[in-house]
């Protein structure tokens, strides 16, 4: 309990000076200023969601080699936190958007990617809500979740490809001899990725935990429904 | 500052999400916990 109050704490202050330093320490930008600085918290959620969504084709995986409860429970848990991460930069993209390019939304390649992205990942949840058998559940949404990581790569390269729609602005990282990030901003970017995947960390242990708790009551369900079952057949034994 | 409530707003978002999240997941294994408590109160009661 000790050491979650002080891991608590130190996110805090982390997500403080984080803000205290998009905000204040970051410098301005030349054409967009200040609503530029969206950016470090847009690009910081895709570094969330991307890392979650690697974590989830890791565990289906794992889960389809070793069959073991766990990496389904881990896939699950990273979905939903990469959901969350990627609902953060698909709201804050639109806020940076609005402002700089005139319109909140438009189908580009980057966009559009992205947007698929989400819908896939969400319907990686929907579909286990559909299935009752849990060891069918698993199989199907591992082979489901390796499919929907095929889209992550593709969000990547869309804006690096030649000759594709694009609205979304160019990569300011590796993104070739034209590319690069003031020192300053670089710093204060690490600073901000570091601070939401720490975020990210905790929130994904807990939903896991969640995840595992969900297994344990199919379980002790099944138990009891075994149990009476038995019982029945036992009373109709006695019966005859 | 131009702009600035977009900026404010996308600054609010970022963490209201991640907090709101973390709470449901919270109440949701706060239930969760209880029920396991009670299938194996049930469980032993039949035992």
């Amino acid at each position: 309990m000790k050491s979650r109050m002080a891991i608590t704490a130190l996110l805090a202050a982390l997500i403080i000076f984080a803000g205290y330093a998009a905000l204040f320490i970051a410098p301005d930008e030349r054409t967009m200023h200040e609503v530029q600085r969206i950016f470090y918290f847009h690009l910081s959620a895709w570094v969330t969601s991307f890392t979650a969504f690697l974590l989830v084709f890791i565990s289906n995986i794992a889960y389809l080699v070793t069959r073991r409860v766990k990496w389904d429970c881990l896939g699950v848990a990273a979905a939903e936190v990469g959901i969350a991460a990627c609902s953060i930069g698909l709201i804050t993209g639109p806020l940076w958007g609005r402002p700089v390019w005139g319109i909140w939304w438009t189908w580009d390649a980057r966009l559009t990617t992205t947007f698929i992205m989400w819908l896939m990942y969400i319907s990686y949840l929907l579909l286990r809500g559909l299935l009752e058998d849990a060891q069918r559940r698993a199989l199907l949404s591992a082979i489901f979740g390796i499919f929907a990581f095929l889209d992550v790569p593709l969000v990547y390269v869309s804006n690096r490809l030649k000759d594709v729609r694009l609205q979304h602005p160019r990569p300011v990282i590796l993104g070739g001899a034209d590319s690069g990030l003031d020192p300053t901003m670089a710093k204060v970017l690490l600073v901000c990725v570091i601070s939401l995947l720490g975020v990210m960390i905790p929130v994904l242990i807990d939903r896991y935990r969640l995840q595992i708790l969900r297994h344990e009551v199919e379980e002790l369900r099944f138990g009891l429904e075994m149990r009476s079952d038995d019982s029945r057949a036992g009373t109709i034994k006695a019966t005859l | 500052m131009k702009n600035f409530e977009y900026l404010f707003a996308a600054w609010i978002i970022v963490w209201a999400v991640f907090f709101v999240y973390e709470i449901s997941v919270a109440s949701r294994i706060a239930k969760l916990r209880d029920e396991v408590e009670r299938l194996k109160e049930q469980l032993r009661e039949g035992s």
